[in-house]
């Protein structure tokens, strides 16, 4: 049978304050254990939550950034469960009154083709401590700087329809997330991590199959990956005429394979209530325009504004509108250089993948948009070709200075002296008498195939420095 | 409302509460007395009465986004049964 994916994620981020969510403890990753868990983290007797504002305004800035409905009250609810690194028994979070509605987020597959998402709701809640498991002589090590950091849940509907759309969902999601600045978005921190509902049911058919729910997934590939693995898993019990149980399953990278968290089944009900030590948050209007009117274009809108202004393919106009820094860096190419299709091609080709293989961030780049710029203007004026333009921005990666200063120390200039070029082509047509006598003999289709080869002796005579341009014209006319 | 013994049994062991033997029939006589308590109440009429809350009629204040608190680990792990490197040690617990 074919089957049809239907997935839906919660994703968990966590909000760039300093401090946390109820406490004045710092947020700061990596600390010592335990050295940023204060009383109300630790949850002393009596203590009492103090809500973070910067929180509330990440939240809506968020909720505005989807086009979502605000909840202008909100409420907070006790999650139980018992956990050792939840010390009150209870997690704070949003149950009934979430501070953000619906709304919907648009993603943009490899395709270039775009689909609108529904994200059911978003709220607020803190975070629990870390368990460590290992060598501690058979006990379980605590440590509770993580608890009350502030999380955003966001939680989309069951809209997404295959591992290819839930990587492009969350990849857009952490483009909107940093381009608002509410979080850092670093994954591997753990600042953005994601549960993976998923089902399956024939194609053609609506009513949705039992869902399994795969908690903790932390980077793009591992989302792919766990879903890949629960889809086939899926498929096979349903194959063999069985049933999917509802339940909470764990993604192993190591292994790629996903296992029951079977000691969590009889947990999941967490009779939730509201939180008497939180009273409602009242939004004001007033508050929620301040915000939008400090909404930065969004990625979403930067790439339409790309596709509109530089003529950009939409495959392009997103990768360079995914992060608001890369986007200002190719915005500032195009301003030095004037040609927006050459720019991008050389911000996401060379640069982008110089600057994988180094390992390093945009911000770290040695090579800055005024100085790709003006290199790609030596390509526009015919100064370089663009293969020798490589080799110049190859010895710009390495310090060697501006476009300028590498093409005069290294000679690289373009031949585009006509006399110099004529002796170069005449020189190649006298040693190749068999080349020359075989394209007299061929006909128009076969000699424009054949005078490859000598634009190619000519490059090589030239040490690529020929202006092939003019070179084809020599030729074409020595030849005749 | 009645409410089942197994459903009791269910919740306590949620709630991490042991109920003896020789208690339960009587817990579960309480809380289905409690429920018909809140049935009495579910039959009010309340489509005027906006939901509520807290019983405070207040909004929750803000605090600014700033670290106010100090590093005091010794002094919270010194009444802490076990620790070690700096973290917490509770009895194994693993999924």
């Amino acid at each position: 049978m074919q089957w049809e994916t239907v997935i839906g994620l919660e994703v968990h981020l966590q909000l760039a304050t300093v401090s946390k969510i109820f406490s004045g403890s710092a947020t700061t990753f990596g600390a010592e254990p335990n050295t940023q868990a204060s009383a109300v983290d630790l949850a002393m007797p009596g203590m009492l939550p103090v809500l973070n504002e910067q929180a509330v305004h990440f939240a809506v800035l968020f909720g505005l950034g989807i086009g979502a409905e605000i909840g202008m009250r909100s409420v907070f609810d006790r999650k139980n469960y018992f956990y050792p690194d939840l010390p009150k028994g209870y997690q704070i979070s949003q149950f009934q009154h979430p501070i953000v509605g619906t709304g919907t987020f648009e993603i943009q597959l490899e395709d270039g083709s775009t689909r609108d998402i529904g994200i059911t709701r978003a709220h607020l809640e803190e975070d629990a401590g870390k368990s460590l498991h290992e060598d501690f002589h058979g006990q379980t090590g605590i440590d509770l700087n993580r608890a009350g950091t502030p999380l955003l849940e966001i939680v989309s509907e069951p809209d997404l329809r295959s591992a290819a759309e839930a990587v492009a969902y969350l990849k857009a999601m952490h483009s909107l997330v940093t381009y608002l600045g509410i979080s850092d978005g670093n994954m591997a921190e753990g600042s953005m991590r994601c549960d993976i509902n998923i089902s399956l049911r024939p194609v053609g058919t609506e009513t949705l199959g039992t869902r399994a729910e795969i908690k903790n997934v932390n980077s793009f590939r591992f989302v792919e990956k766990a879903i890949h693995h629960e889809f086939a898993r899926q498929a096979d019990i349903l194959e063999d005429g069985g049933k999917i149980v509802q339940e909470t399953r764990l993604y192993d990278a190591d292994k790629d394979e996903t296992r029951s968290m079977r000691s969590k089944e009889v947990a999941n009900d967490y009779r939730y209530f509201p939180e008497p030590d939180l009273l409602p948050i009242v939004i004001e209007d007033d508050y929620v325009e301040a915000l939008r009117q400090q909404l930065p274009e969004l990625p979403v809108q930067k790439r339409h504004r790309f596709v509109e202004q530089y003529a950009l393919g939409n495959y392009d106009a997103n990768v360079l509108a995914s992060s608001r820094e890369l986007a200002d860096y190719f915005e500032a190419v195009v301003a030095g250089c004037g040609d927006a299709k050459i720019a991008a091609n050389w911000v996401q080709g060379d640069l982008l993948g110089q600057l994988n293989r180094s390992e390093l961030s945009l911000g770290a780049s040695p090579v800055s948009a005024e100085a790709l710029a003006g290199l790609i203007t030596r390509i526009l004026d015919n100064s370089i070709s663009g293969k020798i333009a490589k080799q110049v921005f190859e010895a710009m990666w390495q310090g060697e200075g501006s476009a300028d200063e590498v093409i005069a120390a290294r000679g690289l200039q373009q031949v585009s002296d006509s006399g110099e070029l004529e002796s170069m082509v005449d020189e190649v047509i006298a040693g190749s008498a068999a080349q020359v006598e075989q394209y007299l003999a061929a006909d128009e289709g076969k000699r424009k195939k054949l005078v490859g080869y000598f634009v190619g002796q000519v490059m090589k005579l030239s040490k690529g420095q020929a202006n092939p341009k003019m070179v084809n014209e020599l030729l074409a006319k020595k030849l005749s | 409302m009645a409410i089942e013994q197994d459903e009791i049994e269910k919740i306590a062991e949620l709630a991490r509460i042991r109920i003896g033997d020789d208690q339960i029939g009587q817990v579960t006589q309480r809380i289905t007395e409690i429920l018909g308590m809140v049935d009495q109440l579910q039959a009010v009429d309340t489509s005027d009465v906006e939901p509520m809350a807290n019983p405070l009629d207040a909004t929750q204040r803000l605090r600014a986004d700033a670290v106010t608190e100090v590093n005091r680990r010794e002094a919270f792990q010194a009444i802490a049964p076990a620790v070690e490197n700096g973290l917490y040690l509770v009895p194994k617990v693993i999924d």
